[in-house]
Parts: structure tokens; C-alpha cells; sequence
């Protein structure tokens, strides 16, 4: 059954972290589930040596630790949706089960999804939301990024060459907070986002609001947290706000005329979904 | 350097190299694996799910390395354990298999969902299914045969003899399909077949150089040859329709659109699956180029063929009537400008095939809907004389009019020539896109009057039809839309004309319905229009100026019967007066964000070439072992043209149809039936089959010297012959056989009854028209625009239904079609080669559909049947505008329907 003769490029499969960062020290294309690599080299072949981390256990798990929750970087969309994890995750769980198909949420990681750095990619928005970090390891060290200083630019990040990303960390958040993710395509399944939205909130007994995050994708190179919208909002009761307030607040947003959809349109419907997304977390309490 | 790596595939141990190899590549290349399929090789369409430790994942996206110790499940073990039994049968007996590429990725999602969830819901099975896409069916029948596989399917009993026709007999080719044997395009090729890879432009428009191809084959290890236009032996120029043909095998000098080819290399498996086109000497100097007609058409424009003036391909007409007069005495008017754009096929195999040559001939194993036409061109293109090439079709992975025209088949052809060793080509997703027809984007403009009480006056109609860099069907196009655009209505008078243009995108050729799809869109969208302005219901303004027998059609054909357009609208009216009811009722006491709509659209649909000849010949016999052979050249792509024709066979003969072997086409065996377009297998190679196949009985009645009423048996070795209470046996054995083996044939050729039409467009097109009407309806939200379809509602009079199961499966596949058109659907060269950015529907966007077969009968169709495979998708796009009108009180006229422009239309609006 052994077939002779492939002539393709190194493939190296280290077994854990150790020979993982070591490999990537030499240089080398990281596949992780390679939902984004491999539609990347249709009819063509890949050039560089492919460092094949998949076999590394360490980065699967998806543990709560005392001061974060830890994603390790190789942990599946399925995983993700399948974790019990507290009310504030409930947008990342839900945009996970919207990341393309069954079969793509079997195999595309959340490490790869931050690295692949597209600007509608859904896990980033929630992960924004969340005030997610990035845990970067080399054989040099570890270093801790933010994520919205990771994400420097259409498709492009602050990695290193000889860097992995092992981690995804998320802070405590406040207590009971909930969160909510929209998104929207052209289609039901397998489908890129032509905006999405995520929003976290918490809010007092009497119903205002004490802290909301929202994060807008697929409307500028890099998502974008909307700051002076979440200030406007802070002590509003979350079902009692002018859907008009949330226009003027867009003005992060550099969305463009594409083939899925006007820029017009574009600012038109993060309105519309940041208000659905707001609504959601208040009628799901 | 490279080590192994152990998994485990259907139980059984297996190895591979450990590399980044793709594992659908792993199980089809080493494994002989087969059934598991390859759409896109990038996560797009699901042909290639397998189970990974039991869940679903795309084998296309899974590094074979990353195996080590796992198991992998495909469709060919769960096939062979038995586990998908019941689900097979449910898939058998409703028809969700037709073409049958998508299947086992639909068959291996749904086992892992049924092992967790016996009896799942329809949200369930839609999640389990949403990443497998399918192009034929439109889903429905594959959610219902998933929801029900845990109840024991019954599958109708095989008909009693005589009574084939118009039975839900299940596909006769069904059981290949279900459990992943049967062979497509790519699944066949010999043992040690070489690689063929194209080198196509990256360029609109380009002159080019090729470098020292000599010199790159001898630098290139595992590189056999690199070969271009300087070594076609015959005429490098092809094209569906020789007066037209105007298309390189290998561009000359110039290339006209992205995408065309220049060169091909052939080489090693290995060496070609590392292969990378950027290392092959070419040098292009891009050239402006023009994209659309308004371009093209300008006076400065660049002449894209040297013999063609102004960039128009041609020009078709139709008139009757006194124009201006029609007009002055209509008192209501309404025009509009429509567009539509270019869409693509999709089908979910791309193009594939093997060739080897065997002394002075070629054998071509290719999916295709032509294998005669195929035939033909590629021996003009080899320079060999008649009946060296033999072309034998594959199973075909969806065609929908594309694999009418060549793709692989020169290129294979001329490899196995020149080398004489066998080759294969499967096109990756991109290059299918880049390379092969697409539905011909359109501009249409129309001006239509009726008088005050609704009766329709005069209709004036421009087409201008973007045909891209060469002819391919574009004059089918140009002739065909004329007839159809004013649909099944009467008009006094009546001008249809159109204008194909050629620029440099892809060749537009045919796709389900030649332009009327998109004519139809403007017509039935105005009559709303219209209907509104004289103030009568939508459906009741139809009726009273439908087509009825009798009466002139815009060429001036008249039909004594089989015009059931009314029956059609009679047929949907109790649908639409709750529908409209319903919404009516739905907006007053709704969320105010949610528009609800009804829309409606009727069409016509001539089967067949548009006053050309069109022949198809059909052979059967009976062999000396018993059996009745059917040689049956009619394609089937899927719609179901080898059971068709077996029911047919059956009932022309009387006898059972589990004694017919139906050989599917083969130019070596199979007489010419013609092409799988226009909508005329069932129709033309129907009464083919039906004439050779009564000549048949005649002759084995002659046998038996009995009267035209005797009861045929067949047993082993045996014809037995039952004629007024005596029995007659013939012993096979003591008759002389032809080369098959056949002790009795007969061959019959029908060409529909046609005449050529005058210069205006008079005269009879077609020998039948078959007619419908959609009514969908959906909702809009009224602030995003996006739009859910709740239901469709097809109503179409097929003359008399062969097989209502198979109709009904082309109704919901065109609907689905017809879905993806109207709302996301448009292909841009350079921006969406690919089944991620270009969208078409998946599980998630085909709404239940209502089928509703109005059987009018046909004078001339076999058994009264008439074609459906075009008419089903035609109306259904308008339906849904109209529908969208109706909920938002403003139109969409340019397509697709996406949610920025619903929302612009709503602005635009005056509100519900
Ligand atoms: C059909 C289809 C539909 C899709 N739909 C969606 C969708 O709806 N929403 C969406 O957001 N995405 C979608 N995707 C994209 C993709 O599935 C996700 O981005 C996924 O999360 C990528 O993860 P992966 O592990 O498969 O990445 P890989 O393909 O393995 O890697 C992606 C990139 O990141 C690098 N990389 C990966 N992991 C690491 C690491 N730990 N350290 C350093 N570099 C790393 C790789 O080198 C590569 O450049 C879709 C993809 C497909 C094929
Ligand atoms: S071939 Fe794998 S998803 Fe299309
Ligand atoms: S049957 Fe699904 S693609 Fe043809």
C-alpha cells in the first residue's frame, strides 16, 4: 500500500511542543486543520516545509484556569460549541456552530482562525468582545497580546516567524454576563459573513447596563471593538435605547464594495445587528 | 526522510507515506477508494465527507499524516457493514440520487447523524447535511429520506407488465449511485495513466509567448511532454455549432479570456500532483480588454474576432404583427430594463476523464452530455477520419448544458495520440470555473401594452446577450430567446429581437433553458406590473391572456391540443388565493420588520433544437440469451434518461422491465441520439426508442406468426409468444446473431416535425411546448433585505408523466436553480472561481416545493409526455421577484436579488 515517489515538500509532525517549537524555530508553513491552508493550494502544491502541529495534545484542551479561560490553540470548532462554558460564551459557541459546515467545525481550529487573520473570520469578533489575549510561544519565550494587537491588518498579524500561537485566554469576565452573536450571509450553510456582530453584556438587577463589548467583522480589515457606542450605552436600560444612537457610532467601520455586498449596505446592517445583537442578550436573561 | 503512517480505513490496516497529502487524494489514488468524491479540494462542497473517529470531515482538507492510529470510514464500508441500508432504499425510492456525485458525502454526513439520532428533526438533518452541496436535486428528497430512513421504505413494486409508463419506477441506474460504484469522469482512469495539466491566462487578454518547452520538459523531472498549439495534427479550432466554431484547442497567438488554455504538460502521477504552473515558460503582455457589451460594443473597442463586426456574434428576430399599432391601441403601458448576470454551472464534478489509443484509434472516457458531437470535433481536431476517436461517457456529475460543449476531451485526446500511453485529466474547481460556459449574462428591455379591461396588446423586447470570447451556443441563444419572450401569451402584435456581443470573458453557452430564464424574468415581472396598473389579479390577468389550443403563437405555429398553460394556472389558483390570504394576513397583525409576499410567473418552454433538425436514433433487440438490450445514446446526466427510456422500451414491447439491459451511451455501440439539451430525450429519443421498439415487436410477433396483440414472454434462451390461447416458443439458440449477440434489432430515427423559419421569425419551432407556473412564497426582512422562501408551488403540464418521481426531481433541482439565480448567484471573472466566493444554494436555502403535474397530453410526444428538464427552473426566479415586489412594494431588476439591493428597493419603495 506504500505509494513510492510523492514528490512533495518536507512534512514534519512533531509530537509535542517541545519538537514543535523547534521545528518552527527552523522555519516551516504551521498546519493545524487545515480548513484554511489546503483551500489555499488548490491545484497548486505547497511550497514551504509544513509543520503538521495536529499531533501536539498539549494545545487541544480548553481548560478554566483561576484567572483566565485557556483555548489551547489547537481546539476544534466542535470543541468549542460542545464545552460547557458560562453565559458570556454563548456568542463564541454560537459563532462557532456557524463557521462553515459540520465538516469544518470537525477540523478548523480556533488558533488557526486568529492566524489566518481573514477579516470575516467569526471567531474573531466574540473572541474581541471577550477581551481575548493570544498566548505566542517560541523557543526564545512566551509573550501575551492582545487580541486586537495581534490582529495588525487585512490578513495580517503580529507572529513571528518562529512563533506559535498555543492559546487563546480569556478574563474572567463579570459575573451573569451575556453574550450574543449575529451574523450574516447570502446563504444557509458555508457561508462567509458579509457582517457580524458579537456583543457581551452585563447589566444590573434593575436592568442597566453596568458593562457592554461589542465587535463588528467583515467591515474593515480588522474587526473592530465599537468604544464610544459601548460608552454610550453604559447605564441604559438594554431594552430602552434608540436604535438610532448605534449609526452614529459606526465611524470605525471601513467596510468596502465587494462581491457579496455595497459598503452601503454594509453600515446599514452592523446597525441592524448590533441592535439584534443587544436585544438578544437582554431577552435572553 | 518521508516515514509511514498506519490508520485504519474500513476496518482494515492501512499505510501511506506520512506527508501533507490529502487524504480523498490517499483513498482515491492508493487506495482505489472511489466513492469518495472531489467537487472542489477545498472544503466547499462536501463530495468528499468521511468519518474521522465517526465524525464528519472533508477528506480533501485532512493531511494524510495526521492519521497515525485513526479510523477513517467512507461510503464503501458503510455500504458493505449494511448500516445504511434502510437510507439507501428511502434515497432509491424518492429520488434523491440523480446525477449521483453528491451522494456518498450525503449519505456518509447522514450515517454519522443517524447514529446519534434515529429519527432526526428537519433542522437536524439540515445542520448534519449543510456542508455537502448538491446541483440536481434541490434537497428535498434527501431530507425526507434522512428523517425517515428509521421507517422501513417502500419501495413501489416493479409494474405489471404494460404498465411501465407513468410509474414511480426507481432509477434503473440507482443502486451505482447509493453505494458509490458507480464511475464519474474521474474515477476510472487505467493504471499508470499520465497527468494532464493545462496552462491557461491569468489574463483577460494577452498576447503571449511560450518559452523552450523542450528545454522545460528535459529541467522538469517526471515531465513527459509539454504540448501546444503547433501540435494539433488537424484544425485547432472547435465549437458545439460548426458554422460558429471559432474556439482553439491552444490559444495562437492571443488569448481572449482568462482562463483559456495555451499549453498542457503531461507527466508522472507524482510529478504532476507537485506540479506548479508558475514554473512553466510563458510570457504574457496583457492587452485591454472588454468584459461587457457596452464595451464591446463601443466603436473604439478592440475586435475580438477578426470576421466579426462590431463584436456581434449574431442577431435574432421575431415579428408579427403591426407594432405601432398594437401600441397605440393599448390605453396601459409599462417598460423596464432587466439584468442578469453570468452563472455558472456548478455542477459537483468538475470535468474529467482518461484516454488511451489503441493502433490509429482513441478511446476518450469523458462526462459529457454529447458523446456524438465529441466524436465528431475531436477527430477534426486530431485530423482523423471518421470513427477513429470513440467517445465513451462516464457517469456524468451534473451538466446542466456545459459538458454539451468540449473541455478535457482534446486535450486528452492529443495526449494519448502524440504519446501513446494513457492519460487522464480532472480539472480543478478554478480552472472548470474559469474555462467552461456560463449562462449568458443579459440586458433586457421591454415595453408591453394591454387595453384598460387587461387584454394584452403589443410587447416590443431587446435582448443583448453577453457571449463572451467565442460563439459556443451563443446563436441558439439569439434564436431561441425571440420565440420565448412574450411567454405562453397572445399578443396582437409582437417583436422580439436579440443581439449576442462577444467580449473577453468566458464563452456563454448553454445553461437549462438558452436565455429564457432570463427573458422570462423581465416578461412575467412587467405583467405584475401590468396586471396592477388595469387593476386585475395577478393570476386571473395571466389566465385571460394565456395560449390556448387553437390560437397563433408569435411565429404563427397554432396547436390543435397539448397547450395546458391555463390548466397550470387553474391548477395553482386555490394555492394562490390562500397564499395571498395568508400574507395579507401575516403583514396586518406581524412583526413590522417582516414583509410577507406572493409572487407568481408562468412559462413556455419549445422541446427540442429551435427549427433545426434534430434527430435521435435508438436500437434494441432481443439477445439470444432472452434479453431484451437497449442501446440507449441518450445521456443521462442525472435527469434520469436510461429509466425513461427502459419504461418506454417496456411498454412499447409488454414486457417486464427487469428483462431490458439498458447499455447507456457509447459511439462505438450506441447510434446517435442525439444530445441531453434542449429538453428532448424524453420527447425525441422517447419516440426513438418508442418506434425501434415497436419495429422490435413487429418483427418478433412476425416470428412467432401471431397477431399485434400477442403477449410477449421471455425466458432463458427463449421467446414465447401467447396469441389467442395458443403459445408459440421460439428457441433462441437456432437463430442466426449479429456482432451483440442480438438475434432480432431494430433501429428507428424520429426528428421532430419542424419547419425553418422565415425572416421574420415565422414559421413552427418546435414540435411541442411544455408550460408552467411557480408561485413562491417568502418573506423579507425590511431591514437587512434578506429574504426566507417558505414555499414554491410548481405547477407544469408535462403531457403525460413517464415517471412522476423523476419529474418531480427535475422540478425541485430547477427550483433550487432557479432559487440560486434569482438570489445569489453571479459568477465575476477573476473574483469568484470557486465554490466558496461563488455561492449557489445549499440544504439550507431550497424551501419545500409542491410539484403539481398537470397531464394535458402531446400529439406528437411518446405516450402523450413531453420535456420538463428546462421548464422546471425557468419560472421560478421571477416568482420569487414578483414575490419580493409583493412584500416590499418595490422590484429587484437586477439579479441577483441580494440583500443590499432588496434594501435599496425597499428605500426606494413605497412601502408595503
Ligand atoms: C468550506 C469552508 C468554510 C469556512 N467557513 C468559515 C466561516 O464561516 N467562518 C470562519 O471564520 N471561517 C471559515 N472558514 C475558514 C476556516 O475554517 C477557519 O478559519 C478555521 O478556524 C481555520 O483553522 P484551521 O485549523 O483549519 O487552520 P489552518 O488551515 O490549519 O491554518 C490557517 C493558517 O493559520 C496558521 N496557523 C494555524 N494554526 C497556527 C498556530 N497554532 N500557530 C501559528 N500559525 C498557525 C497556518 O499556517 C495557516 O496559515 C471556512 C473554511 C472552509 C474550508
Ligand atoms: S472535495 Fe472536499 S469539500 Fe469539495
Ligand atoms: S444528485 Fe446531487 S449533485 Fe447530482
Amino acid at each position: 500500500m506504500l505509494r513510492e515517489g510523492a514528490m512533495s515538500v518536507d512534512y514534519l509532525a512533531p509530537a509535542d511542543m517541545a519538537a514543535a517549537l523547534e521545528m518552527r524555530g527552523a522555519g516551516g508553513t504551521v498546519l493545524a486543520g487545515g480548513t484554511d491552508l489546503f483551500p489555499q493550494h488548490v491545484g497548486r502544491p505547497m511550497t514551504q516545509p509544513v509543520i503538521d502541529i495536529g499531533g501536539v495534545q498539549e494545545l487541544r484542551d480548553i481548560v478554566d484556569t483561576p484567572d483566565a479561560y485557556r483555548f489551547g490553540a489547537l481546539a476544534r470548532w466542535a470543541d468549542v460549541a460542545d464545552t460547557d462554558l458560562p453565559s458570556c460564551f454563548d456568542g463564541l459557541r454560537a459563532a462557532a456552530r456557524e463557521v462553515g459546515s459540520v465538516q469544518v467545525q470537525n477540523s478548523g481550529t480556533i488558533g488557526g482562525n486568529l492566524c489566518n487573520a481573514s477579516p470575516a473570520a467569526d471567531g474573531i469578533p466574540p473572541l474581541l468582545s471577550l477581551d481575548a489575549s493570544v498566548e505566542l510561544t517560541s523557543t526564545v519565550g512566551t509573550r501575551v497580546l492582545r487580541l486586537d494587537e495581534f490582529l495588525t491588518g487585512y490578513r495580517a498579524t503580529a507572529l513571528r516567524p518562529d512563533e506559535l500561537l498555543t492559546a487563546v485566554l480569556v478574563p474572567r469576565g463579570p459575573d451573569g454576563a451575556r453574550s450574543s452573536f449575529r451574523k450574516l450571509g447570502l446563504r444557509g450553510y458555508l457561508v462567509i459573513s458579509v457582517v457580524m456582530v458579537a456583543a457581551v453584556v452585563a447589566a444590573s438587577s434593575d436592568g442597566r447596563i453596568t458593562d457592554v463589548r461589542l465587535a463588528v467583522g467583515a467591515c474593515s480589515p480588522v474587526a473592530q471593538r465599537l468604544p464610544s457606542l459601548e460608552a454610550e450605552l453604559v447605564d441604559r436600560r438594554i431594552d430602552d435605547f434608540d436604535a438610532a444612537v448605534i449609526a452614529r457610532h459606526l465611524g470605525a467601520l471601513t467596510p468596502i464594495d465587494d462581491v457579496r455586498a455595497t459598503a452601503a449596505y454594509r453600515f446599514e446592517a452592523a446597525s441592524v445587528l448590533v441592535h439584534r445583537a443587544l436585544q438578544a442578550c437582554g431577552s435572553e436573561r | 526522510m518521508t516515514s509511514a503512517v498506519a490508520f485504519q480505513v474500513n476496518g482494515a490496516q492501512v499505510r501511506a507515506d506520512r506527508s501533507a497529502r490529502r487524504l480523498s487524494d490517499v483513498l482515491r489514488e492508493d487506495l482505489g477508494l472511489t466513492a469518495t468524491k472531489v467537487g472542489c479540494d477545498a472544503g466547499d462542497c462536501g463530495a468528499c465527507t468521511v468519518l474521522l473517529e465517526g465524525r464528519p470531515v472533508s477528506a480533501c482538507m485532512t493531511a494524510v499524516g495526521q492519521l497515525a492510529g485513526r479510523k477513517v470510514e467512507t461510503l464503501e464500508g458503510l455500504h458493505a457493514s449494511g448500516e445504511l441500508g434502510s437510507l439507501q432504499r428511502a434515497f432509491l425510492a424518492r429520488g434523491a440520487a440523480q446525477c449521483g456525485i453528491c451522494t456518498p458525502g450525503m449519505l456518509v454526513a447522514a450515517a454519522a447523524l443517524l447514529r446519534d439520532t434515529a429519527a432526526p428533526t428537519e433542522p437536524e438533518v439540515k445542520d448534519a447535511l449543510g456542508g455537502v452541496l448538491c446541483r440536481c436535486t434541490g434537497y428535498r428528497t434527501i431530507i425526507s429520506a434522512v428523517m425517515d430512513a428509521h421507517t422501513a421504505e417502500v419501495i413501489e413494486p416493479p409494474p405489471p407488465v404494460g404498465k411501465a409508463v407513468g410509474r414511480r419506477v426507481p432509477r434503473v441506474d440507482g443502486e451505482r449511485k447509493l453505494s458509490g460504484t458507480e464511475i464519474f469522469g474521474a474515477d476510472g482512469p487505467p493504471d499508470g495513466a499520465l497527468v494532464i495539466r493545462v496552462v491557461r491566462s491569468p489574463h483577460h487578454r494577452a498576447r503571449f509567448e511560450l518559452g523552450d518547452l523542450a528545454a522545460y520538459v528535459a529541467g522538469s523531472p517526471g515531465v513527459v511532454a509539454a504540448l501546444s498549439a503547433t501540435d494539433v495534427p488537424g484544425v485547432n479550432r472547435f465549437g458545439v455549432i460548426p458554422a460558429t466554431a471559432d474556439q482553439p484547442v491552444f490559444a495562437e497567438h492571443e488569448v481572449r479570456f482568462r482562463g483559456e488554455a495555451v499549453a498542457m504538460v503531461v507527466g508522472e502521477q507524482p510529478a504532476m500532483e507537485a506540479w506548479d504552473a508558475s514554473a512553466f515558460p510563458v510570457t504574457w503582455h496583457e492587452l485591454p480588454a472588454v468584459l461587457v457589451p457596452d464595451d464591446a460594443l463601443a466603436p473604439e473597442a478592440p475586435r475580438i474576432h477578426d470576421d466579426r463586426e462590431g463584436n456581434v456574434l449574431v442577431r435574432g428576430n421575431v415579428r408579427r404583427g403591426d407594432l405601432d399599432d398594437a401600441f397605440s391601441s393599448a390605453e396601459v403601458e409599462v417598460e423596464g430594463v432587466f439584468e442578469t448576470g453570468s452563472i455558472e454551472h456548478a455542477y459537483i464534478e468538475p470535468e474529467a476523464g482518461w484516454a488511451r489509443r489503441l493502433g490509429d484509434r482513441i478511446e476518450v472516457a469523458v462526462t459529457t452530455q454529447s458523446p456524438h458531437m465529441d466524436r465528431a470535433e475531436v477527430e477534426a481536431i486530431l485530423g482523423l477520419p471518421e470513427g477513429a476517436v470513440r467517445i465513451y461517457p462516464t457517469a456524468v456529475g451534473g451538466g446542466f448544458g456545459s459538458k454539451l460543449d468540449l473541455s478535457v476531451q482534446p486535450y486528452l485526446a492529443l495526449a494519448a495520440w502524440k504519446l501513446g500511453r494513457p492519460v487522464r485529466l480532472t480539472y480543478t474547481r478554478p480552472e472548470s470555473m474559469m474555462s467552461t460556459t456560463k449562462r449568458h449574462p443579459s440586458r433586457l428591455t421591454l415595453r408591453i401594452g394591454a387595453t384598460g379591461d387587461g387584454r394584452l396588446t403589443a410587447m416590443d423586447f431587446e435582448g443583448e446577450f453577453n457571449t463572451g470570447a467565442y460563439a459556443s451556443w451563443g446563436p441558439t441563444v439569439a434564436n431561441r430567446v425571440p420565440v420565448h419572450a412574450g411567454g405562453p401569451y397572445v399578443y396582437d402584435a409582437y417583436r422580439a429581437r436579440t443581439v449576442a456581443v462577444h467580449t473577453n470573458a468566458p464563452p456563454s453557452g448553454a445553461f437549462r433553458g438558452f436565455g429564457v430564464p432570463q427573458s422570462t424574468i423581465a416578461t412575467e415581472c412587467m405583467l405584475d406590473e401590468l396586471a396592477d396598473a388595469v387593476g386585475l389579479d395577478r393570476l386571473e390577468f395571466r389566465y385571460r391572456n394565456a395560449l390556448t389550443a387553437g390560437v397563433p403563437t408569435v411565429t404563427g405555429q397554432v396547436f390543435a391540443s397539448g397547450v395546458g398553460y391555463r390548466e397550470c394556472l387553474e391548477a395553482l389558483r386555490p394555492h394562490w388565493q390562500r397564499a395571498r390570504v395568508e400574507a395579507a394576513e401575516a403583514n396586518a397583525a406581524g412583526v413590522a420588520t417582516i414583509g410577507r409576499g406572493v409572487g407568481l410567473a408562468g412559462m413556455w418552454y419549445g422541446c427540442g433544437n429551435t427549427a433545426l433538425p434534430n434527430p435521435s436514433t435508438i436500437r434494441v433487440g432481443l439477445r439470444r440469451d432472452g434479453w431484451i438490450v437497449l442501446f440507449q445514446g441518450a445521456v443521462d446526466m442525472g435527469q434520469g434518461a436510461n429509466t425513461v427510456m427502459t419504461q418506454i422500451c417496456a411498454d412499447a414491447l409488454g414486457v417486464d422491465m427487469a428483462r431490458i439491459v439498458t447499455l447507456g451511451a457509447d459511439t462505438d455501440t450506441t447510434p446517435d441520439a442525439g444530445k441531453s439539451s434542449a429538453s428532448r430525450q424524453t420527447f425525441i429519443s422517447g419516440n426513438a426508442t418508442f418506434l425501434a421498439t415497436t419495429e422490435l415487436r413487429t418483427r418478433l410477433l412476425e416470428l412467432a406468426d401471431a397477431s399485434a396483440d400477442a403477449h410477449i414472454e421471455l425466458v432463458d434462451g427463449r421467446l414465447i409468444v401467447h396469441d389467442r390461447g395458443l403459445e408459440s416458443v421460439v428457441t433462441l439458440d437456432e437463430l442466426d446473431a449479429d456482432g451483440d449477440d442480438l438475434v432480432v434489432a431494430a433501429t428507428a430515427t424520429y426528428d421532430p416535425p419542424t419547419t425553418t423559419l422565415s425572416a421574420d421569425g415565422q414559421g413552427e419551432p418546435y414540435a411541442q411546448f411544455g408550460f408552467g407556473a411557480h408561485m413562491t412564497e417568502l418573506e423579507v426582512d425590511l431591514e437587512l433585505g434578506t429574504v426566507q422562501i417558505r414555499r414554491i408551488t410548481a405547477a407544469h403540464d408535462v403531457g403525460r408523466a413517464v415517471n412522476p418521481t423523476l419529474i418531480e426531481g427535475q422540478i425541485e433541482g430547477g427550483v433550487a436553480q432557479g432559487i440560486g439565480m434569482a438570489l445569489m448567484e453571479e459568477y465575476i471573472p477573476g473574483r469568484n472561481e470557486n465554490l466558496h466566493d461563488y455561492l449557489i444554494p445549499t440544504i439550507g436555502d431550497v424551501p419545500e416545493v409542491v410539484s403539481i403535474l398537470v397531464e394535458s397530453g402531446d400529439p406528437v410526444g411518446p405516450y402523450g409526455a413531453k420535456g420538463i428538464g428546462e421548464h422546471s427552473l425557468i419560472p421560478t426566479a421571477p416568482s420569487i421577484l414578483n414575490a419580493i415586489r409583493d412584500a416590499v412594494g418595490a422590484g429587484v431588476r437586477r439579479l441577483p436579488a441580494t440583500p443590499d439591493r432588496v434594501l435599496a428597493a425597499i428605500a426606494e419603495g413605497s412601502g408595503r
